[in-house]
């Protein structure tokens, strides 16, 4: 497994007092896609968040390595210089703070990190005009606040942005497809399939099956009651679709 | 005391009955500081030169006529009218924040009422208080406290009237307890002649998980000082504080609150509305504290003025002090008038003038008055309003 | 206390700066007999004089503590051990750089202050290259063209004086308080700017030119009139720390602006604020008053506070002519024990008058910030208008933030609104950008920074970028 980007081990989570992660284990390998998906509560989010470094989340148990190295260990900002990036659910609001700075702060922050120039703000306007052409964003977009006043489509569409900029090696998509119409769907799918390469690998969490048509996993993982109760690969999300969580709920017992 | 007519008759007052060691305390707090004038700071916009002036009379103990307390007992609907008697001294608390006439209620009340209520108590009904204020220039000091033990429910309804065209002065004072988990509707309804004074000091003090939700409606008087302390002692106690004051010709409505984070966890929202017609002059001075250490605070407050007239005055001094860092807290004061927009799209929908601005004040107030736990109640205030309003809509 | 007082009074503010033997000062104390030669030393004329002692003998029956009310502690401050006059002060010269002290140097290289304007800042001699005097002079000679008039207090009081003797104390009377009138009795220097009928002020008017001309002082006086349809925007102060031995500040600023006029001043207040137990720092007690005399006229500040122990402020405008417009926009830091209690007053008098108010305050550490804001809406003045929106953010739990409007409407054709709020910093807002990679101090200072955007777009252009970064240095620590 010299090449397991992300490997988890018998995670178990709690919030306050309430355990939520009783025992996940998965690797994902460069140059993968993984889906995961689930009923409501079972979960998926706290699985992202912890991966991203979140506080309120406690793990009690279980080891989460990343290109090797312990990332449990490692600060949310150490996190996603090293390569984790994740997609929010629900993107915050900064009012007041430009969206196209942010993104340049962001983005030189992770350069610094892997050691490369800075990019100054010609530069990086090119890029990042580029980039939202790409995804069919509207130039208004980047002189807001972050995420101010965007609509829910417009802030999956901004944090997508983000990640093509940053170009991370493990993305981590927590609903992004939740609150898209079939055409901003497509366009937010187009970028993440332009992010795919034998180097990276994505780990998309999601609800509905819809988004995989776009996003085609090499595995799909069924998440219930903290644990993942089966994997399978893209016929499983399919399977799903038609019949629901239940029989796996029932095959678990 | 600086020796008005007032004060010397509060002391003639005193000194005509023999009294407790407590109400001698509370009279020698009230006499080193005397009536307030305008130079301190929390009475700058309340003057009370008309008030000092008067030579003041021992109620005369007469009993409220029986068509107004028809009156007031048919404005609230089915409610229990008793309550058990609560005798001197009454070792409630004295705010500093409510002095000085918290103490000259001490100092003068001889016995109040009690309600007190414990969790086994089946309590579907309010208790109404109907407080009369004969004429003349009486002074009256009711007095009340209000305990409802754990777990418990209540509703009270503290109702001032009065004798036409007195000119007394109503000083009471209301202590109002709740024990853990303990839930009460308090609701003040002043509704004095418009030549009568009153003055209300009112604490609160609530223990973990409780929920109070209080009302100041300050209809009537030539002055009414509503002063509240509300202090939330225990973890995951909440508040709702609400007010709604007219004022026409030349009356002077007044709320003074003080809301005490005192524990983290702790919630209130306070809703003041005031209309203020003729020459009428509105005061509302409302404090958040949050004290240290007082975390996971989430406090709101708003206070919006209605100004019908030229001649009318609103003083708006919200306060917020926060010394603690995880909170959520708010303040949104603001005085206008009417949206000439919603005016304009009820004329053009067939309503004329005045029916249109009838319509859009008492709809301004409803968000007080729709808050009110008694139906009964609910309804005969729209029409005192409707009422209210009408000399002027008829304009 | 008083003797402490008198030691941090004199002291010096920072290691490596040092005070020349002064050949021309007068002993410590204040009384008739002083302010005749304060007079007497600056060639004033008679009327200035009696203005000065009227003023000098309402003081002495007011008291201190009637200018107390403000939300700030500090103790007793002895007024006879301060020296009311001193001639200009002949620094003693720094060879170089090297010789400042060296957290006031990495201050200024956060602040990305250029190496040449650091040394006029810190008190080195200037190289022939820069020359600060001939830069100004180019401007003067431009404004000169225009009839505008900028130039120190003193010299308009000789130049100018019947413009000085009209205005002056027009707007802060010499009797407003405690500090304004111990000002009006003692000032020594400050800037006078007038602007003459229809011209249009084609540079930011700075103190910053005559930095090396006049020394601002302990009791500044400044007075700035816009005659009819003029603009002018004047900035005061700069964000490089300010070095000042004296203790307690207290200034005045009058603005006048005539029909149609506009006024725009803008601040940057980082005087030294005390070190991080608390320990010394200015006292900032400043009267700021515009007066919006004419129809249509404008008068905005802009103020950014991040320095001095305490800070005592409430630029305010009258808003007398029909259609004047009054603005006010504050950001006020407070960090370890600084205490800050300031606002504004809005006093609609004109028809139409709007006015707007944003403040934002941020208190870290120890800080404790105060907003305290008047809006007063008369009797006459109808289709007033007023907005205001005063929040604050906590950085730490030993800090504290308060908000004290006042709003009195005597107009039923008023509207009056206010909004505020006081929170912490977001959690997820922090959790989001350091998810992006970004430090949680630099996520701080971008969301302290955002949270003040609508000030800081108020100032001109360079002043902005440099105050965000004088946001950055003070809030430096402030979470953990």
């Amino acid at each position: 497994m010299a090449d397991a980007l992300l490997e988890i081990r018998d995670l178990h989570v709690r919030v306050g007092d309430k355990p939520i992660l009783r025992g996940v284990d998965l690797v994902v390998c460069a140059g993968e896609v993984h889906a995961v998906m689930g009923p409501n509560g079972s979960g998926k989010s706290t699985l992202a968040n912890v991966l991203a470094g979140r506080e309120g989340y406690e793990v009690t148990r279980g080891t989460v390595r990343f290109r090797g190295a312990d990332l449990l260990a490692l600060a949310p900002e150490e996190r996603a210089r090293a390569g984790v990036f994740l997609a929010f659910q629900y993107p915050v609001e900064i009012p007041g703070v430009g969206n196209s700075y942010f993104m340049k702060a962001s983005v030189n922050a992770v350069r610094a990190a892997r050691g490369l120039t800075q990019l100054d703000a010609i530069d990086f306007l090119g890029l990042v005009k580029q980039k939202a052409k790409e995804l069919e964003m509207d130039e208004k977009f980047l002189s807001r606040s972050v995420n101010e006043g965007f609509s829910g489509g417009e802030k999956k569409r901004n944090e997508i942005l983000q990640m093509s900029l940053l170009e991370p090696a493990l993305a981590v998509l927590d609903e992004t497809d939740s609150g898209l119409d079939i055409d901003a769907l497509r366009i937010v799918a187009d970028g993440v399939n332009r992010l795919r390469s034998p180097e990276r690998a994505i780990l998309a969490i999601t609800h509905y099956q819809r988004l995989l048509e776009y996003l085609v996993p090499d595995r799909t993982h069924v998440l219930i009651g903290g644990r993942i109760a089966k994997s399978g690969d893209r016929g499983l999300a399919l399977e799903l679709e038609k019949r629901g969580y239940a029989w796996i709920e029932a095959e678990a017992r | 005391m600086r020796g008005v007519a007032a004060e010397l008759a509060f002391e003639r007052i005193f000194q005509s009955a023999p009294r407790e060691r407590a109400a001698l305390d509370a009279w020698r707090a009230f006499a080193e500081r005397g009536l307030p004038t305008t130079r301190d700071e929390d009475w700058r916009f309340t003057p009370l030169a008309a008030l000092e002036a008067l030579d003041f009379a021992e109620p005369d103990g007469g009993e409220i006529p029986a068509d107004a307390l028809a009156t007031a007992r048919a404005r609230v609907g089915d409610a229990r009218r008793t309550a058990g008697a609560l005798h001197a001294p009454f070792g409630a608390v004295l705010e500093a924040k409510l002095a000085p006439f918290s103490a000259l209620n001490a100092a003068l009340a001889e016995r109040g009422a009690a309600i007190d209520v414990s969790a086994d108590c089946e309590r579907s009904v309010p208790f109404h208080l109907v407080r009369w204020l004969g004429g003349g220039a009486q002074l009256a000091s009711p007095r009340a406290r209000v305990t409802v033990r754990a777990g418990a429910r209540a509703t009270v309804i503290e109702h001032f009237v009065g004798a036409p065209d007195a000119r007394s002065l109503s000083n009471s004072a209301t202590d109002l307890v709740l024990e853990r988990g303990a839930e009460l509707h308090y609701v003040q309804l002043q509704e004095l002649p418009e030549t009568a004074f009153h003055v209300s000091s009112l604490a609160s003090r609530q223990a973990g998980d409780s929920r109070l939700h209080m009302t100041s409606l300050a209809l009537g008087a030539r002055l009414s000082r509503v002063q509240i302390a509300a202090t939330l002692e225990g973890e995951g106690a909440e508040l709702e504080l609400d007010g709604l004051y007219l004022g026409r010709g030349a009356q002077h409505p007044d709320h003074h609150t003080t809301i005490d984070h005192a524990a983290p966890h702790t919630t209130s929202r306070e809703l003041f509305k005031g209309i203020l017609d003729g020459r009428a002059h509105g005061v509302f001075h409302g404090r958040v504290h949050v004290r240290p250490g007082a975390q996971k605070i989430d406090a709101a407050q708003t206070n919006r003025a209605l100004l019908l007239s030229d001649g009318a005055v609103i003083d708006s001094k919200p306060q917020l002090e926060i010394y603690a860092d995880d909170v959520k807290c708010s303040h949104g004061a603001s005085i206008g008038q009417l949206d000439p927009d919603a005016l304009f799209y009820l004329r053009a929908r067939g309503l004329d003038l005045a029916q249109a601005r009838a319509l859009l004040t008492t709809a301004f107030a409803r968000e007080v008055l729709e808050r009110l736990p008694v139906a009964a109640l609910r309804e005969s205030l729209e029409r005192t309003l409707h009422d209210w309003l009408a000399p002027r809509s008829a304009r | 206390m008083t003797t402490d007082l008198t030691a941090l009074t004199e002291r010096e503010y920072q290691a490596g700066f040092t005070t020349a033997v002064e050949s021309d000062t007068v002993p410590p104390g204040l009384d008739e007999g002083v302010i005749a030669l304060i007079s007497s030393k600056k060639h004033e004329p008679e009327w200035l004089l009696e203005w000065r002692l009227r003023a000098f003998r309402r003081w002495r029956e007011m008291r201190e503590e009637d200018a107390r009310w403000a939300k700030v502690s500090f103790p007793p401050i002895d007024y006879q051990a301060i020296s009311y006059y001193s001639a200009p002060k002949a620094k003693k010269k720094l060879e170089s750089l090297d010789e400042v002290d060296p957290e006031i140097r990495a201050t200024f290289e956060k602040l990305g202050i250029p190496l040449s304007e650091q040394k006029l800042l810190a008190g080195v001699a200037v190289d022939a290259v820069f020359d600060s005097v001939s830069v100004a002079t180019t401007f003067r000679a431009k404004l000169a063209e225009l009839g505008i008039v900028f130039s120190s207090f003193s010299d308009a009081v000789q130049s100018h004086p019947e413009l000085v003797r009209r205005y002056l104390g027009s707007v802060v009377p010499y009797s407003d308080n405690f500090f304004a009138t111990l000002n009006s009795a003692v000032f020594t220097d400050g800037s006078f700017v007038y602007v003459p009928k229809g011209v249009r002020c084609p540079m930011e008017l700075s103190t910053y030119f005559r930095i090396n001309e006049a020394k601002t002082g302990q009791f500044e006086r400044t007075l700035i009139v816009a005659d009819e349809g003029a603009y002018v925007s004047y900035l005061e102060g700069c964000t490089a720390p300010m070095r000042d031995e004296n203790q307690l500040h207290a200034a005045v600023v009058e603005l006048v602006a005539l029909g149609d006029a506009t006024i725009k001043y803008s601040t940057v207040q980082n005087w030294y604020p005390g070190d991080k137990e608390g320990r010394g720092g200015i006292y900032n007690f400043v009267t700021k008053r515009g007066a919006c005399r004419g129809p249509r006229s404008k008068i905005s500040w802009t103020q950014v506070e991040t320095g001095s122990a305490i800070t005592w402020k409430y630029p305010s405008c009258i808003l007398q002519g029909d259609d004047s417009v009054g603005e006010f926009y504050s950001v006020a830091v407070t960090n370890h024990y600084q205490q800050a209690d300031t606002g504004t007053k809005m006093i609609h008098i004109g028809r139409n008058t709007k006015s707007t108010i944003v403040s934002k305050g941020i208190a870290a550490g120890h800080g404790q910030q105060t907003y305290r804001g008047r809006v007063e809406i008369n009797q006459k003045a109808a289709g007033a208008r007023n907005f205001s929106q005063c929040d604050s953010l906590l950085l730490g739990d030993r800090c504290g933030a308060h908000t004290f409007p006042y709003l009195e409407a005597k107009n039923a054709s008023a509207q009056v609104e206010h909004e505020a709020t006081t929170s912490k910093i977001s959690d997820d807002q922090l959790f989001y950008c350091r998810q992006r990679g970004l430090s949680n101090e630099d996520a701080v200072n971008l969301i302290v920074n955002g949270f003040c955007k609508d000030v800081f777009r108020e100032l001109p252009m360079e002043f902005a970028v440099e105050a965000q970064k004088l946001l950055a240095v003070t809030l430096e620590g402030a979470v953990g």
